[in-house]
C-alpha cells in the first residue's frame, strides 16, 4: 500500500499572552496508507484533534506550527500557499465534525449541502454531483435515496444526519477523510449503525481516514492502526490487534480499563442495607406527563405514560433508554420542574406537590438535581465558594466560618483542592466542573440525588473517575441515586435496580442482575447487544444478529395503543402487539417485563 | 493551568488532562486606547471645564479686546478668528467659543448621561420583567414597545416639546422614554437567553425566589453586554439631543450646548469662520471615541454582541 499522508515529528504550540510558547503537540509521527483507517486515541487535551486538523494544514486560532512536516503525497501541507491549501481542503482532504446537527444548515435541503463543496471546487457539475450523492446515500444505507436530497435536515434522524455528513465529505472523492468523534454524541443503537456505514463506505471508496476518538471500543471496530496519545505525545502506536490485544503501554491499559466492560449481571456494587427503612425514599405512581398546552387534563405531547418507579433508601436506580424515551422528563417530574398531569410523587411515603413552587423548602432539600452539562449548570459569574455556599445558606442556614468549613469539606469530598474555592467555573476542566456540580447537590444534604447523564459529556477516564467518586459518596452518605444514562455499561456497574424506558413506558424493571440476564424484554436485549465490545471484529458479528437488523435506525415513536416497540421488535405479534397494551409480567423479586410474549418465549 | 490537582484515587503519572481554556483578558488595541484617552480628556473637562475656561459662557466680549494698534476703532466682535485673546475665536454674537465648548461639555454630556441612565432604568426593568414574567406580561410589554418604536423618535419629541415647552427635565424625560424602547429589546433578549440556562434552572429547583434569580443569576450575566450597549446608546443620545438643539428645541440660550452651538454659528460658514466646526468636532471626538472603545471590547467578546446591538 502506498503512503498517502506522512506526519513527521509534528510540533504545535500555543502562544500565551506573554508571547511565550506552550507546546501542545510534542513531536508526533505516523503514516496513513491508502485505504487505511488510522485512529488517534486519547482524552480531551491530548492534542488529538489538533493533530488531525494539521492534515488540512490548519490550526485553531492561537496555535501555530513550530516544527515537523505533514506531507500529503510528498507535499508539505503546512508550508503550502494559501490558495493551494484552499483547493486541498474539502477536495483532497475532507473534515467531518463531531456534531452533524450543528453542521447542517436547517434552511437548505440536504442535497444542496451534500453537493455544495464539490460543485464549488469544480470537480463535477450539479447533475453529476447529485448522481454521486445518490450513490453515496445507497452505500451508506440511508432510506429513500432517490428523494433524500430534497428533504431538510430536521426531517431525518440524528444517526442519518451523521451519515449524511459522511456523504458530504465523500462527495468530492477525497483522498483522506478526517473524522472527529463522529459517533460520540449518539445512542448505542445509532452508533452501531453509523459505524457500520462508515466502515463499509470507506472500504468501498478506498479512501484513507484519520479517526479521532476517546473511545477504544469504537476504535477497535473501525481502525487498522491505532495511535494512542497523551499530552501531545505518542504513547503507543501499532495495528489495532496489537494495541487492543497486547497493550504495551501503561496509559493504553488505563484507557482500556476506563472502557467499561459490556453490561452483564454481577457487575454492580452491593449496596449495604443499613440505610433501609420502611417507605421508599422516593416513589412515583402512575405518572403521566408531557409538554404543550393541556386539553382535558392531558398535555398535547405525552412523554411519559403510567410510569411506576420506586427508589428504596440508599439504593441506586438506573434509568436507561435511547434519547427521546423520556428519561430526563422522568427526572424533571420527580424534581417538580415539570408537574405531572396524572399520578403522584411520594417522598418518604408522603405525597409531594407536583409543582416545585408549592413544595416546602425541606422537601426541596431532600431531592437534588445534578444537571448533565456542568459547563452550563454552573453560573459563570459566581466563584466556586459562592456556588457551593448558597445551598448551605439556603437550606441549612449556615453562615460565616461554619459555612466556610463545610465548603472545604465538600471540596475534599469530591477530591478537589481547597484553593479551588476562589476560582470561577471557566478556570476548571470539564471533569472538575462536574465535581463541583455534584458537590453543589451534596451541599444540601439530600436524600435523593437525581443524576441526569452526569458522565455522558466526559471522556472515558474522567467519567470513570467520577463514577468511582459517586460510588464512594454513596457509601459515605447513604444517599439514594436516580442515575439516568443511555450508557448501559455505566448503569450496570453502578445501579442496584434498572428501569428500562421506551417511548415513555417502563418496558422492564428490576434488580440489575435480573434485568441484565435472560429472560430479557426484546428492547433490553437490543440495548445490551448494541454496546460495542473492546475487541476487533465485534461489529461484524453484532450486525448479524436478528435484534440489530430489526432494531437499528428507527426513531423512537410514542403510540396511543399497543406496544410502542412494535415496529422494531423481532418478536412482535402482528395484530396483537400493535393493538393491545401489553400485560405486565411479574417474574419475582420485583422484576417486571411489559410484553405480550411469555417468559418462555423471551429465551431463544 | 499548571496546577492540576492530584486526585487521591489516581496517583499514576497520567492525570486528567485539563481542557479548560486559559483565562482571557481583554486587551485594548490602539484604537481602543486612543478612544480611552479622548474620553478621559472629555471627562476631565466636564469636571473642571468652567474653572479653566477664560470667560463665562454667556459673556459677550468687549470690543476693546480686539483693538489692534492702527486698526479699526470699533472692530467686529462676531466671528473673530482664533487669536491669543480668544483661542478658538468668537461666535455669532461675540462670545468666546472655547469657553462655550468647555461649559457646553457639562450640559451636553450631563443631559445625555442622565437621559441614558433613565432609559436604562426603564428599559432594563421592563425588559427583565418581560423575560422572567408570564407570557401575557411579555406580550403586553413587547407590543407597547413596538408601538413606541414605530413612532419616528424625532417627530415624537418635536410634538411633545411643542406642546409642553422646552425644559431640560422634559428633554431628559422624553429622550429616556424614546431610548428605553431599544434598551428594552436588548435586555429582554439577553434575559430570556439566561433565563433558560441550566444554572437558572438549578436555582429554580433549589427553590430560589424570583428576586434572587434576577439579581444573582441573570443580572451578573448580562451586565457586560449591557454595559457595552450603554456606551453606544449614550452616543446616540448625544446625537439625538444635539439634533434637537440644532432644531432649536433642545437646550435654550444663553446656556451653551454643542448642538445649539452648531446651529447658531452656521451663518459663520459664509465668512469662513471655524465657529460651527468647533462644536461639531467636539461632538465627533466624543462619540467616535466611545464608539472605538465599544467596538474594541465587543471584538474581544466575539461578534455576537455587536450583531445583537444593531437594532
Amino acid at each position: 500500500m502506498s503512503v498517502l499522508l506522512e506526519v513527521d515529528d509534528l510540533k504545535i504550540s500555543a502562544r500565551r499572552d506573554d508571547e511565550s510558547l506552550l507546546p501542545i503537540v510534542k513531536g508526533v509521527s505516523f503514516n496513513v496508507a491508502r485505504g487505511e483507517v488510522v485512529a488517534l486515541c486519547g482524552e480531551s487535551g491530548s492534542g488529538k484533534t489538533t493533530i488531525a486538523l494539521s492534515a488540512l494544514g490548519y490550526t485553531k486560532p492561537g496555535l501555530e506550527f513550530v516544527g515537523g512536516e505533514v506531507r500529503l503525497e510528498g507535499e508539505d501541507v503546512i508550508t503550502m500557499a494559501a490558495d493551494k491549501q484552499r483547493a486541498l481542503r474539502g477536495q483532497r482532504v475532507a473534515y467531518l465534525a463531531q456534531s452533524a446537527a450543528a453542521t447542517f444548515n436547517p434552511a437548505l435541503t440536504i442535497g444542496e449541502q451534500v453537493t455544495e463543496s464539490c460543485v464549488l471546487h469544480g470537480i463535477m457539475n450539479q447533475e453529476q454531483a447529485n448522481k454521486r450523492a445518490e450513490t453515496l446515500y445507497r452505500a451508506l444505507e440511508l432510506p429513500d435515496p432517490d428523494r433524500l436530497g430534497k428533504r431538510y435536515p430536521h426531517q431525518v434522524s440524528g444517526g442519518q444526519l451523521q451519515r449524511l455528513m459522511a456523504a458530504m465529505a465523500l462527495c468530492g472523492k477525497p483522498d483522506l477523510l478526517v473524522l472527529d468523534e463522529p459517533t460520540t454524541a449518539l445512542d448505542v443503537t445509532t452508533q452501531i449503525e453509523v459505524l457500520k456505514a462508515f466502515k463499509s463506505v470507506i472500504k468501498q471508496e478506498g479512501s484513507a481516514a484519520i479517526y479521532v476518538t476517546h473511545d477504544l471500543s469504537v476504535v477497535a471496530q473501525i481502525a487498522d492502526h491505532i495511535v494512542v496519545l497523551y499530552a501531545g505525545e505518542t504513547q503507543e502506536h501499532g495495528t489495532a490487534e496489537q494495541v487492543i490485544d497486547q497493550p504495551g503501554h501503561d496509559y493504553t491499559r488505563r484507557l482500556m480499563h476506563a472502557v467499561r466492560p459490556p453490561p452483564a449481571a454481577g457487575q454492580g456494587d452491593e449496596t449495604s442495607e443499613e440505610h433501609q427503612r420502611e417507605a421508599p425514599a422516593l416513589q412515583v405512581q402512575d405518572i403521566t406527563a408531557g409538554y404543550g398546552r393541556k386539553q382535558n387534563g392531558a398535555p398535547a405531547i405525552i412523554v411519559l405514560r403510567d410510569v411506576n418507579v420506586s427508589i428504596e433508601r440508599g439504593h441506586t436506580v438506573g434509568v436507561i433508554g435511547e434519547s427521546g424515551c423520556g428519561k430526563s422528563t422522568l427526572a424533571r417530574v420527580m424534581a417538580g420542574l415539570l408537574p405531572a398531569s396524572q399520578g403522584q410523587v411520594l417522598l418518604d411515603g408522603d405525597n409531594l406537590e407536583p409543582a416545585l413552587q408549592k413544595r416546602a423548602r425541606s422537601e426541596l432539600q431532600k431531592i437534588q438535581f445534578v444537571f448533565q452539562m456542568a459547563d452550563t449548570a454552573l453560573n459563570p459569574r459566581q466563584r466556586i465558594d459562592h456556588i457551593l455556599g448558597r445551598p448551605l445558606e439556603f437550606y441549612l442556614g449556615l453562615k460565616g466560618k461554619e459555612k466556610r468549613r463545610r465548603i472545604m469539606e465538600l471540596l475534599d469530598m469530591v477530591e478537589l483542592p481547597q484553593d479551588f474555592a476562589g476560582r470561577y467555573p471557566e478556570e476548571l476542566s470539564g471533569g472538575q466542573k462536574q465535581r463541583v456540580n455534584l458537590a453543589r447537590a451534596l451541599a444540601a444534604s439530600p436524600e435523593v440525588l437525581l443524576c441526569d447523564e452526569v458522565i455522558s459529556a466526559l471522556d472515558s477516564i474522567v467519567g470513570a473517575n467520577v463514577i468511582e467518586l459517586l460510588k464512594r459518596l454513596r457509601k459515605q452518605t447513604g444517599v439514594s441515586f436516580v442515575f439516568i444514562s443511555h450508557d448501559l455499561s455505566t448503569v450496570a456497574s453502578f445501579a442496584d435496580e434498572i428501569v428500562v424506558l421506551y417511548a415513555g413506558r417502563v418496558v422492564e424493571q428490576g434488580p440489575v442482575d435480573q434485568v441484565l440476564s435472560p429472560p430479557y424484554h426484546p428492547y433490553t436485549r437490543l440495548l445490551i447487544s448494541s454496546v460495542p465490545e473492546l475487541r476487533v471484529g465485534w461489529l461484524e458479528e453484532a450486525m448479524q444478529t436478528q435484534e440489530a437488523q430489526a432494531g437499528i435506525d428507527r426513531v423512537v415513536q410514542l403510540t396511543e395503543t399497543g406496544c410502542p416497540f412494535f415496529d422494531r421488535c423481532p418478536l412482535a405479534i402482528e395484530g396483537t402487539c400493535d393493538r393491545e397494551t401489553a400485560p405486565i409480567r411479574d417474574l419475582g423479586d420485583g422484576h417486571l417485563i411489559e410484553c405480550h410474549r411469555s417468559e418462555e418465549e423471551f429465551v431463544h | 493551568m499548571s496546577d492540576t490537582p492530584q486526585n487521591n484515587g489516581v496517583t499514576s503519572q497520567f492525570d486528567e488532562l485539563p481542557d479548560a481554556p486559559p483565562k482571557r483578558k481583554i486587551k485594548l488595541s490602539w484604537a481602543g486606547k486612543t478612544g480611552c484617552v479622548v474620553l478621559v480628556i472629555w471627562i476631565i473637562i466636564v469636571a473642571i471645564g468652567p474653572m479653566i475656561s477664560p470667560y463665562h459662557e454667556a459673556d459677550i466680549l468687549d470690543e476693546e479686546l480686539f483693538i489692534v494698534p492702527g486698526g479699526d476703532e470699533y472692530p467686529d466682535t462676531e466671528f473673530q478668528p482664533p487669536s491669543k485673546i480668544v483661542l478658538l475665536g468668537t461666535d455669532y454674537i461675540g462670545r468666546d467659543l472655547l469657553s462655550r465648548v468647555l461649559y457646553g461639555a457639562r450640559t451636553t454630556i450631563g443631559i445625555s448621561l442622565i437621559a441614558t441612565i433613565w432609559a436604562y432604568l426603564i428599559g432594563v426593568t421592563l425588559g427583565i420583567a418581560a423575560a422572567v414574567g408570564s407570557k401575557f406580561l411579555d406580550m403586553a410589554l413587547s407590543r407597547l414597545n413596538d408601538a413606541i418604536l414605530s413612532i419616528p423618535s424625532l417627530m415624537m419629541a418635536l410634538v411633545m416639546i411643542a406642546a409642553l415647552g422646552s425644559t431640560i427635565p422634559l428633554l431628559i424625560f422624553l429622550t429616556g422614554i424614546i431610548y428605553a424602547a431599544s434598551v428594552f429589546r436588548i435586555a429582554r433578549s439577553l434575559g430570556q437567553e439566561v433565563m433558560v440556562s441550566d444554572f437558572v434552572e438549578a436555582a429554580r429547583v433549589r427553590g430560589e425566589g424570583l428576586w434572587w434569580i434576577i439579581t444573582r443569576e441573570i443580572l451578573p450575566n448580562i451586565a457586560m453586554p449591557l454595559a457595552t450597549d450603554f456606551g453606544l446608546r449614550f452616543v446616540w443620545v448625544i446625537l439625538f439631543i444635539s439634533a434637537l438643539s440644532f432644531l432649536g428645541l433642545g437646550v435654550q440660550p444663553p446656556m451653551s450646548d454643542w448642538g445649539s452651538m452648531v446651529k447658531e454659528n452656521l451663518p459663520g460658514l459664509i465668512y469662513g469662520s471655524i465657529a460651527p466646526l468647533v462644536p461639531s468636532l467636539a461632538i465627533a471626538t466624543l462619540t467616535i471615541s466611545v464608539n472605538m472603545i465599544v467596538d474594541d471590547i465587543s471584538a474581544h467578546t466575539g461578534g455576537k454582541l455587536a450583531k445583537r446591538m444593531i437594532s
